[in-house]
C-alpha cells in the first residue's frame, strides 16, 4: 500500500510523514517566482564562439583533451541543423545566451560558507531542511554554472562512493573521464548534446564501487538564476558491478522575462548486474527551453530505471534512453508530462535492445490543459541478434479541457523475429460524471479536477520518494488552479 | 429543523448545444427534517431527473420554479455549494475515480463538507465502525474509488459516505436496484441509522416497494410524466404493489 497525499480544505497536507517531519513542508512549496540580485551574471559574455569555449576550458584549468573535445563539439553544433520534428524552437536566440557564469570563486565546504543570498535561495528550496533531516545521502546543489555547495555522508565515502560536481571530479578522478566521458552520448549525437559538450559546466559525478548499495537517494538541485543564462550541466554516473544507486535531480527556476535555455547531458553506465534509478521532477519556469539528452548503457543483467516528471518549462524535448548491450539487461521508463497554457511537452523514451533476452517497458502519462500540448514520442528498437527480447509500452493521455492537445508518436524498429512487443495507448478526458461525483461530495471544481489528475498520475507518483510525491502533487494543484471557470 | 421545498419545478435535459427536452413539468414537494418520502413511478417519469436536478447536475436545466433549502434557492448554487449546504445524492451509477483511494476521497469529502479536517483519531475510528456496520471489508479504504467494485459494493459505499458526511437531506436514487436481499437490508439499516442519528430528511427514489419494508416512508409520492400524480401515506405503496402504475399511465395518456 502506498501512502496517500491528502489535504485539508485550506490546502494543508496531512500525512503521517509530514506530522513526523514538519520540516518537509519547505520542500513542496512552489512560490518560486522570486529571484535574487544578479551579480555574477553581469560579467558573463553573451553569444557562443571558439573564444568562449577556450575561455570556459581555460578558467576550469582543464586537460587539453577536454578542450579539444569541446572544440570538436562546437563544430558539430554549428554544422547540425535545428531539429524541426518536435516543438517550435525558433524562439531560441543562441547569440543572446550567457554560456558560462561563475557565481562564487571557490567551492563552499559547509553550508555556512555559502554567500547569504545563495543560502537564502536554497532555504526557499528547502535544501537545508532536507539535508539536516538526513533524508539525502549527499546534496550537490548547483547554483548557476558551478556547484557551490556539496556534501557527502561519511559512510558513503567510506564505502568508496564518489559523489561530487563534475568539474572537480574531472580534476580529481580524470581516469573515469578518459574512459567514459562522451562514450554513452557521443560528441556529435545531436545538436543540443553537442552544445552541451562544447560549453558544459557543473553537473554531478557519481561512482559506485562494485557490490555497494547506496540505500538512500543522492540528490541534486539545479536552478537557473541569471537572466538569459543557459545551463549546461553534465552528469556522469558509473554504477560498477552489482551496485545500486538512486539519483534524484530536482529542478526549479524563477520567472524571468526573456527566454532561457537548459540543455543538459546525462550519461549513465550500469555495469554487470548493477541497478540505477534516476529520478527527475523538472519545474522550470514557463520561459525555459528544456532540451536534454539522457542515456544509459545497461550491461549484462543490469537494470536502468528512468523516472521522468516534466511539469514546467516552455518546451521540453527529452527522451531518456536505455541501450541494453548485455544479456538480460532491463530498461524501464516512467514518464509524467504536464502541459499547461503555453507549454509544449514532447517527451517519451527510447529503448534499444542490442543483446538477447533483454526487456524494457515504458509507461507514459500526460496531462494537457489550458491549450497546452503533450506528446508522447518513443522509440523501441530491437536490433538483429537481440532474440527473445521483450518490450511493453503503455501511454495514457488525459485532456482536462477541449482546447488542449495530445499526440502519440510511437516508433518501432524491429530487426529480429523472436520478440514480444506490447503497445497500449489511451486518450481520455476528465468526465463530467467524475467532476459531478466529487463536487457532490463537497469538493470545489478545481480541487475535484486536481484530485482526478493526481489519481491519473498516481501509478508513477507512488514510485517517487515521499517528498517528491508531495512536490508533484503540489505542482499539479498549482497547475490546476484557475483551470476552471 | 430544516426544510427542502420544491416549488412548481420545470426541468429540461440538455441533449446537445442546441436541443433540450422537457422532463419535469411542475413538481411540488416539501420534505422536513426527519421525514422519509418515497418517490415511486414508472421508468422515464422523471424521478432520477429530479434527484440530479436537486444536486445540480450540469446536464439538467431548470426552466422555472424553485428548490429552496431553508428558504434559500439553491438553483443558483454550484454542485459543491449545494453539497456543503447539506444536500447529499446517493448515486444510481457511482463513477470510478482511478488512482484515488477511498480513504483519501472520504477524508477530502469530509473536510470539504465540514470546512475543517476531521480529527485523525476519531475519524479513523468512525470510518472503521461505519464500514463494519455496512459489512464493508476494511481493505476497501486503500482501494480506488468505485474501481472494480460490484454493483452492491458501490451502493454500500454510497451509504458509507452518507453516514460519514451527515447531510441535512439525502436523496437516494434507486439505491436498492441491483441489491440482493442481504445487501438491501444492510444498506437500509445504514439509511435508518443516518436518519435517526441526525434527523436527516430522506427522498427515496425507487421502482419497487421491496426497500420500503426496511425503510418506512412517512409519505409516498407517485411520479408520472414529470409530475406528482398522487400522494399519500405508506399505505399508498401497498396499493401500488398490487395495482402497479397502470391506472396513472392511462390518466396521463388521456
Amino acid at each position: 500500500m502506498t501512502e496517500q497525499v491528502e489535504r485539508t480544505a485550506d490546502g494543508n497536507v496531512i500525512t503521517d510523514i509530514l506530522e513526523r517531519n514538519p520540516e518537509l513542508e519547505g520542500i513542496g512549496h512552489y512560490q518560486y517566482g522570486w529571484y535574487d540580485s544578479d551579480e555574477a551574471g553581469k560579467a558573463a559574455q553573451r553569444g557562443l564562439s571558439e573564444d568562449v569555449v577556450r575561455d570556459i576550458s581555460g578558467k576550469k584549468d582543464e586537460p587539453e583533451w577536454m578542450l579539444n573535445l569541446r572544440l570538436k563539439a562546437l563544430k558539430f553544433f554549428d554544422r547540425k541543423p535545428m531539429p524541426n520534428w518536435g516543438a517550435d524552437l525558433s524562439g531560441i536566440d543562441f547569440d543572446n545566451i550567457k554560456y558560462f557564469v561563475r557565481s562564487t570563486e571557490k567551492q563552499a565546504e559547509t553550508w555556512e560558507d555559502l554567500p547569504e543570498e545563495i543560502r537564502d535561495t536554497y532555504e526557499k528550496l528547502g535544501i537545508p531542511e532536507a539535508e539536516r533531516n538526513r533524508l539525502v545521502a549527499g546534496v550537490a546543489a548547483q547554483y548557476e554554472s558551478e556547484v557551490v555547495y556539496h556534501q557527502i555522508r561519511e559512510d558513503l565515502e567510506a564505502q568508496g562512493v564518489i559523489f561530487m560536481d563534475t568539474d572537480t571530479a574531472l580534476k580529481e578522478h580524470p581516469e573515469f573521464f578518459e574512459e567514459y566521458f562522451g562514450t554513452v552520448i557521443p560528441v556529435g549525437d545531436n545538436k543540443f548534446a553537442a552544445l552541451n559538450t562544447a560549453v558544459w559546466s557543473g553537473g554531478s559525478f557519481v561512482y559506485v564501487p562494485p557490490g555497494v548499495h547506496v540505500e538512500i537517494p543522492l540528490q541534486a538541485y539545479f536552478r537557473i538564476n541569471t537572466e538569459n543564462m543557459g545551463q549546461f550541466e553534465r552528469t556522469l554516473i558509473i554504477a560498477d558491478e552489482d551496485s545500486y544507486v538512486h539519483y534524484i535531480e530536482g529542478c526549479t527556476a524563477p520567472i524571468y522575462k526573456s527566454d532561457s535555455l537548459h540543455s543538459a547531458v546525462v550519461e549513465i553506465i550500469a555495469k554487470k548486474n548493477a541497478r540505477v534509478r534516476y529520478t527527475t521532477i523538472q519545474n522550470w519556469s514557463n520561459n525555459v527551453y528544456n532540451l536534454v539528452t539522457k542515456r544509459a548503457i545497461a550491461h549484462e543483467g543490469a537494470t536502468m530505471e528512468w523516472i521522468d516528471g516534466n511539469i514546467g518549462s516552455k518546451v521540453t524535448q527529452k527522451y531518456p534512453a536505455v541501450y541494453m548491450v548485455g544479456e538480460h539487461a532491463k530498461g524501464e521508463t516512467l514518464s509524467i508530462a504536464f502541459a499547461g497554457e503555453g507549454q509544449h511537452q514532447d517527451t517519451g523514451s527510447k529503448m534499444v535492445h542490442i543483446a538477447p533476452n533483454t526487456s524494457s517497458s515504458i509507461v507514459s502519462k500526460s496531462v494537457a490543459r489550458g491549450g497546452g500540448r503533450a506528446a508522447y514520442r518513443g522509440l523501441v528498437q530491437i536490433r538483429e541478434g537481440a532474440k527473445h527480447s521483450k518490450n511493453n509500452v503503455v501511454c495514457d493521455a488525459l485532456l482536462v479541457d477541449t482546447i488542449s492537445r495530445s499526440d502519440t508518436y510511437p516508433y518501432i524498429d524491429i530487426r529480429e523475429d523472436e520478440v514480444t512487443l506490447g503497445h497500449e495507448a489511451t486518450v481520455s478526458r476528465v468526465s463530467e460524471e467524475q467532476l459531478f461525483y466529487l463536487m457532490q461530495r463537497g469538493l470545489p471544481e478545481d480541487e475535484a479536477m486536481a484530485m482526478i489528475v493526481r489519481g491519473f498520475v498516481e501509478p508513477i507518483a507512488r514510485e517517487l520518494p515521499m517528498e517528491y510525491a508531495l512536490e508533484l502533487n503540489r505542482l499539479i494543484e498549482l497547475q490546476m488552479e484557475g483551470s476552471v471557470g | 429543523m430544516s426544510t427542502l421545498e420544491i416549488k412548481d419545478l420545470h426541468v429540461s435535459v440538455i441533449l446537445d448545444d442546441e436541443n433540450t427536452k422537457p422532463i419535469l413539468k411542475g413538481v411540488n414537494l416539501t420534505i422536513n427534517s426527519g421525514e422519509i418520502h418515497a418517490i415511486m413511478g414508472p421508468n422515464g417519469s422523471g424521478k432520477s431527473t429530479l434527484a440530479s436536478t436537486v444536486a445540480g447536475h450540469p446536464k439538467y436545466q431548470v426552466d422555472s420554479g424553485e428548490i429552496l433549502l431553508d428558504g434559500e434557492d439553491v438553483t443558483a448554487m454550484s454542485v459543491d455549494e449545494r453539497a456543503r449546504a447539506g444536500l447529499f445524492l446517493a448515486m444510481q451509477y457511482p463513477v470510478e475515480i482511478p488512482g484515488v483511494t477511498m480513504s483519501n476521497f472520504l477524508r477530502s469529502a469530509k473536510t470539504a463538507i465540514d470546512g475543517e479536517a476531521p480529527a485523525l483519531r476519531t475519524w479513523t475510528k468512525d470510518v472503521k465502525n461505519a464500514m463494519g456496520e455496512l459489512k464493508i471489508d476494511p481493505d476497501f479504504v486503500s482501494r480506488n474509488v468505485n474501481e472494480g467494485f460490484s454493483g452492491g459494493e458501490k451502493k454500500r459505499h454510497e451509504i458509507l459516505q452518507l453516514e460519514l458526511l451527515r447531510p441535512k437531506f439525502a436523496i437516494l436514487d434507486e439505491t436498492d436496484s441491483g441489491l440482493d436481499i442481504d445487501a438491501l437490508q444492510v444498506v437500509s439499516e445504514g439509511v435508518n441509522r443516518a436518519h435517526q442519528g441526525n434527523e436527516m430528511g430522506v427522498m427515496l427514489i425507487t421502482h419497487y416497494t421491496r426497500i420500503l419494508r426496511y425503510i418506512k416512508p412517512d409519505f409516498v409520492h407517485v411520479f408520472v410524466d414529470g409530475k406528482v400524480a398522487d400522494q399519500g401515506g405508506a399505505e399508498l405503496a401497498d396499493r401500488l404493489e398490487e395495482e402497479g402504475y397502470v391506472n396513472y399511465l392511462k390518466g396521463a395518456a388521456a
